[in-house]
């Protein structure tokens, strides 16, 4: 750092001034009301006892039990399912097309997520409704003769959050192939390794930071969504986020919804833990 | 080359190719059939299409609760994102301009809440107001959304502050310029290209935000929670209108801020 961006010390206390209001907002508004949550997530709603019997049930309960194994198996899922169909694409964007030509597929490839984020999902139903757009092009087509039942399933879920993280996981993996140094995979090709071994060997570990920044955005948001799996996912798979909306909702449990908030959260704090050191290795290699 | 890796390389390419092909139909299809059949000329919008006409445009135009709701998620897009963009931009500044004491821990507290699921910001806020029995409202709504863009206002700033920016304000300051007039004549003009595109990130993301509007909102609501409302009436093409219109909407603030960020890379090349 020069001494041309950085002041001497009496100035430091001026800096501060113009840090102050942007901490102070989130001090009142994210801080505290976070740790209004953890206080009022050790209350138990029935009874007004103090303890940690909201976090037991969670655990203990079936139905909220499913609910979270629900969540871990769709994130897990969606995370995978996402990445293998992703990184293909960004292998052949980088590949196949010119620079140029490049920034267009990135530009086309955002394009369709610009509609409302609510309405991403409902158009997902128009797709796969009994009497949608692909029932109705199937069996036009004679491939099939009864409506398949696609919407309202786990598996409408999952196509809903894949399409929107195939888009997220190009972007990120692009992101990390494009740095890479063509010479390398050359100079591989040159001391005769196949070009899957080159793959394998050099381009693969290389544009791991990509891959993990994907995984681990994916696992966040797809964790915390209600909307997705409340319009396509139908009652039989519930997810976490559902639940914590029921107990809002229905049985105005605010004490059991923070709970819940919180074992998401701690979910995906773990997730982060989990990628860290890949997540790393991309700032490092900057 | 000899002729057979030229074939191996040119069926690789052709591969690729049609992988995108494939990979963009999906992304794109969801987006068609909804723009497609908001012109149906019926109450279904699915297949055979008939058509085209404007009447479920009209249909959105004329219900006055969207339009309320459009109105609603206006103002709280506006005035949400203008107070990301101020804190934003002081903070950035002073991150930027001075040596703080824990400079590190002031960064890392101010993105934190990116980190965090726009459901744990609008929970804690709904436990808050709940406890100091204040009513769900659009200032609720509006204040959360300031805690969610902030951080992405902050952190726009903070990559755009250069040592030439650093330098032309030291010469404005030499001259005898005071600090707010540095910052608002010297400043944020250098910046502004950053501070619009900035400014419609997170006017977009407020107006697309559903969870914690729909947990901090009761009897005004925006744009998302109507439309939330709507959705349980089955599939209708008053739906799709009002998804293609926020499409076009947003596509249209998009490449504003695109043709933005795109000219100042150019100038500073």
């Amino acid at each position: 750092m020069s001494e041309v961006t950085v002041r001497k010390t009496p100035d430091g206390m001026k800096g501060f001034l113009f840090t102050l209001p942007a901490l102070a907002w989130l001090a009142t508004f994210f801080a505290a009301p976070l740790l209004a949550m953890i206080v009022i997530s050790l209350r138990d709603s029935a009874t007004g006892q103090i303890g940690i019997g909201n976090f037991t049930r969670i655990f203990m309960e079936k139905s909220y039990e499913s609910a979270l194994l629900n969540s871990v198996a769709l994130t897990a899922t969606v995370t995978v399912a996402s990445l293998l169909l992703a990184y293909p694409l960004a292998y052949s964007i980088v590949t196949v097309l010119s620079r140029r030509m490049q920034r267009v597929a990135l530009t086309f490839a955002v394009l369709p997520f610009w509609t409302s984020y609510v309405v991403r999902s409902y158009a997902w139903l128009l797709v796969l409704a009994p009497t949608g757009f692909l029932n109705r092009l199937l069996l036009a087509l004679g491939l099939i003769h009864t409506h398949l039942r696609l919407a309202y399933t786990p598996t409408a879920t999952e196509i809903g959050f894949v399409h929107f993280f195939i888009m997220l996981d190009t972007l990120t993996i692009y992101a990390s192939l494009v740095q890479i140094n063509p010479r390398l995979a050359l100079a591989a090709r040159d001391l005769g390794a196949s070009s899957l071994r080159t793959f394998l060997t050099v381009t693969l570990p290389l544009s791991v930071p990509g891959i993990a920044v994907g995984a681990f955005l994916t696992i966040v948001l797809c964790l915390g969504d209600y909307v997705t799996p409340q319009i396509l996912g139908g009652m039989r798979a519930i997810v976490l986020p559902q639940t914590v909306m029921m107990q809002i909702q229905k049985h105005l449990d605010l004490p059991m919804a923070s709970a819940m908030s919180l074992v998401l959260t701690l979910i995906m704090a773990l997730a982060y833990l989990g990628l860290r050191r890949f997540l790393d290795a991309g700032e490092r290699s900057r | 080359m000899n002729i057979l890796s030229l074939r191996r390389a040119l069926s690789w390419k052709g591969l690729g190719l049609l992988y995108m092909l494939a990979c963009y139909g999906f992304i794109f299809l969801p987006v068609i059939v909804l723009v497609l059949f908001s012109f149906q000329d019926g109450r279904l919008p699915v297949p055979p299409f008939h058509g085209p006409t404007l009447f479920w445009y009209g249909e959105v135009l004329a219900n006055s609760r969207l339009v309320a709701a459009m109105g609603n998620s206006f103002l709280v897009g506006v005035g949400s994102s203008l107070l990301s963009l101020v804190l934003g931009f002081l903070a950035a500044y002073g991150l930027a301009r001075y040596r703080l004491r824990g400079r590190s821990l002031i960064r890392g507290f101010l993105v934190l809440p990116m980190a965090v699921s726009y459901l744990i910001v609008g929970m804690g806020l709904l436990v808050m107001a709940s406890w100091a029995h204040i009513a769900p409202s659009l200032w609720l709504v509006g204040i959360s959304h300031v805690v969610i863009n902030m951080p992405l206002a902050f952190a726009l700033c903070a990559a755009q502050f250069s040592e030439t920016q650093a330098r032309i304000e030291m010469a404005a300051g030499d001259l005898g310029a005071s600090l707010p007039r540095i910052l608002l004549q010297v400043t944020v003009p250098m910046m502004a290209p950053t501070l619009i595109a900035a400014f419609i990130l997170c006017f977009t993301l407020s107006w697309d935000e559903f969870l914690s509007a729909f947990l901090l909102s009761r009897f005004e609501i925006t744009l998302p929670v109507a439309i939330w409302g709507i959705l349980r009436g089955g599939l209708n093409p008053q739906t799709n209108a009002i998804g293609s219109l926020v499409f076009f909407g947003v596509v249209a603030l998009a490449l504003i801020a695109e043709a933005l960020l795109f000219r100042k890379k150019k100038n500073s090349a």
